[in-house]
């Protein structure tokens, strides 16, 4: 608690100007939120193509990470302990995916992945298949929130003291002991909040997904990813697509807010 | 008992080379260096953290110079102490027994036996993040002695403590190795602390070794400037404790028997700062408890800056201004005594 002093001309004009930026952000949420009434919300929630693709984006989201996880994090790993020429050239490409039009990427994936071509072959031989598919739109949500991840696991390692990791070699331990008893444990929060980040940004993805999976089959229900449903939604009126809209941001809100809090558990603010 | 051949190690802009010790079973061996001479690279090579280019390291006959870290039995405590921090103070040192696979009770029992040798008992139960600088040290001490290394390597151990707490753990340190007996490398820049501690010192400078020797040997031989320039920096004597008048200590250095407040009796070492002892052509009427008369025998010009060599037996290395040093009129061969303060001598 400080003592009230008169503001600095500098200090208002920045609050005005922070002000209006939380607006901007928080208006459109809450309206979205508040223009449909419970009621509607619920029914809206009880059809069937709104919880199938539901149940659809949020299981492919954290199929999404899991994969993120096995493939990304020993990835970072490599990244924050070892130095090599064109290190810095292979952390721009990580976070290319972010910075290209996500259709493009669409395009980019179904290109390497779709049944004629290179890999698509190969998992083709294994029964996998890309386009229209489960995997598909997890392919296309890992392509485009990877980097999410890869980034915060490699800051995570990166803080941990690399003589923690040579105090346990000389106790005995083997690499992979010093990994997942000493490094792990302790990259673990931001390897976490790296998963959360990477899998709200996977739920919210639209323009990857429409390219290579618009509509997948999925636990028997033909349904689409919410991003491309409240699209589809938008075709037939703003009105008609206002409750998706306001699931989705709903879902993802409170999603979001309860794993950032488990991660940030007993950690004072 | 620990041999290093020809080594040569990539500091990245310059090298360690021709690294040579030989260093006896039970040994508290000081490597001495300035900041930044690579000692720490050179802990780290020895213990398989850091490659190594060319030579050898060999442990109880057997050469092990490209086993990995957790085959080589070397234990290492950093200045830093490094210890894990999501661990409570007990699973730290159990880390080690862990990956041995020792049964539980085992593991009990050595942790206690451990606990109690470095004198931490009571903190078993601690987060690391919570304990003192001088307590982080004695836990990382134990964490490494626990697994009853071949070798243990200290890194500059006392560096980050404040000057109290350093004096206590140096103490302790001597003791602890006075009954774990382990073969100890022990690397740090300063003087004082390898006199004390080091049955030998290595002295490291320009990334090779200058000189190995005992303590005495360095005052008395220093073998190039660098070495002198350390040697300097101290007055060194060992000699006999008994007790003197008033709760003083009478240290007797082969004929001259000096005033000390300690409490330690018989063999002892101690030093004394050359800024720490004035010197006259008569005797001073003072509080200083020690004033002795000697002979002038060497004067090192250090600019502004005297060193003055004062023999009785044994020599004193005095500090004085250039000023001073005109004004007394002091050259080779004069008379003069030197008075210094019984609490201004550092007994080990």
């Amino acid at each position: 608690m400080g003592i009230w002093r008169k503001p600095d001309s500098m200090s208002l004009v920045f609050i005005v100007l922070g002000t209006l930026m939380l607006l901007f952000i928080f208006v459109p949420l809450v309206k979205t939120i508040f223009s449909s009434s419970p009621g509607t919300l619920w029914n809206t929630l009880l059809e069937e193509d709104v919880y199938s693709s539901i149940l659809l984006t949020i299981s492919a989201a954290l199929m999404a990470t899991l994969m993120g996880l096995l493939f990304g994090v020993p990835l970072a790993y490599l990244l924050a302990r070892r130095q090599f020429r064109g290190k810095r050239f292979l952390e721009a490409i990580i976070d290319v995916p972010i910075v290209i039009p996500h259709t493009a990427a669409g395009v980019a994936l179904l290109f390497v992945f779709g049944s004629n071509f290179l890999c698509g072959k190969v998992f083709d031989g294994i029964g996998i298949d890309f386009f229209r598919t489960f995997a598909g739109i997890v392919i296309a949500m890992m392509f485009v929130s990877v980097p999410f991840l890869i980034d915060s696991a490699k800051e995570g390692f990166k803080a941990v003291d690399v003589r923690l990791e040579k105090v346990a070699r000389t106790l005995g331990a083997s690499p992979w002991r010093v990994f997942l008893r000493i490094s792990l444990p302790l990259a673990w929060r931001s390897i976490f909040s790296g998963s959360v980040l990477m899998w709200a940004r996977g739920l919210s993805e639209f323009g990857a997904i429409v390219i290579i999976a618009y509509s997948a089959s999925f636990l028997g229900w033909n349904t689409k990813v919410l991003p491309i449903l409240v699209a589809d939604r938008f075709d037939f009126g703003l009105y008609y697509t206002l409750p998706v809209a306001a699931l989705a941001i709903l879902i993802s809100l409170i999603a979001f807010i309860a794993l950032r809090s488990i991660a940030y558990r007993g950690e004072k603010p | 008992m620990i041999t290093i051949k020809n080594l040569r190690v990539n500091l990245g802009g310059f090298l360690l080379q021709n690294i040579n010790l030989d260093i006896k079973s039970g040994e508290y061996f000081i490597i001495l260096g300035p900041t930044g001479a690579g000692k720490t690279v050179l802990l780290e090579a020895i213990a398989g953290l850091y490659p190594v280019l060319e030579g050898e390291v060999w442990t109880d006959g057997r050469e092990v110079t490209r086993l990995n870290p957790e085959k080589k039995g070397m234990g290492i405590v950093y200045q830093d102490q490094a210890l894990f921090p999501h661990l409570s103070v007990e699973e730290n040192i159990a880390f080690g027994l862990k990956v041995k696979k020792c049964s539980k009770e085992e593991r009990k029992a050595k942790i206690a036996a451990m606990a109690e040798t470095v004198g931490i008992p009571h903190l078993l139960k601690r987060s690391p993040v919570t304990l003192s600088g001088g307590e982080k040290q004695k836990v990382a001490l134990a964490r490494a002695l626990v697994i009853e290394p071949k070798v243990l390597l200290l890194d500059e151990p006392l560096g980050a403590l404040d000057p109290e707490t350093r004096e206590r753990m140096q103490r302790e340190l001597r003791e602890v190795h006075r009954r774990v007996k382990v073969t100890t490398i022990h690397v740090t820049h300063d003087f004082e602390e390898a006199v004390a501690l080091g049955h030998r010192v290595a002295v490291l400078n320009d990334g090779s070794i200058a000189q190995v020797g005992t303590p005495e040997e360095f005052l008395h031989h220093p073998s190039s400037e660098f070495v002198a320039r350390f040697a300097l920096s101290r007055n060194i004597f060992t000699g006999r404790g008994e007790d003197g008048e008033n709760g003083h200590a009478l240290i007797d250095i082969g004929g001259v028997r000096l005033r000390a407040v300690t409490e330690s009796r018989g063999e002892v070492r101690l030093s004394l700062r050359p800024e720490d002892i004035l010197i006259s052509r008569e005797p001073l009427q003072s509080t200083a408890r020690n004033c002795f008369q000697g002979t002038v025998t060497e004067i090192a010009d250090r600019g502004s800056v005297v060193y003055v060599t004062v023999t009785l037996p044994p020599d004193f290395v005095c500090l004085i201004t250039r000023q001073a040093l005109d004004e007394l009129e002091l050259k080779e061969g004069v008379r003069a005594w030197i008075t210094f303060k019984a609490s201004a001598i550092h007994v080990f």
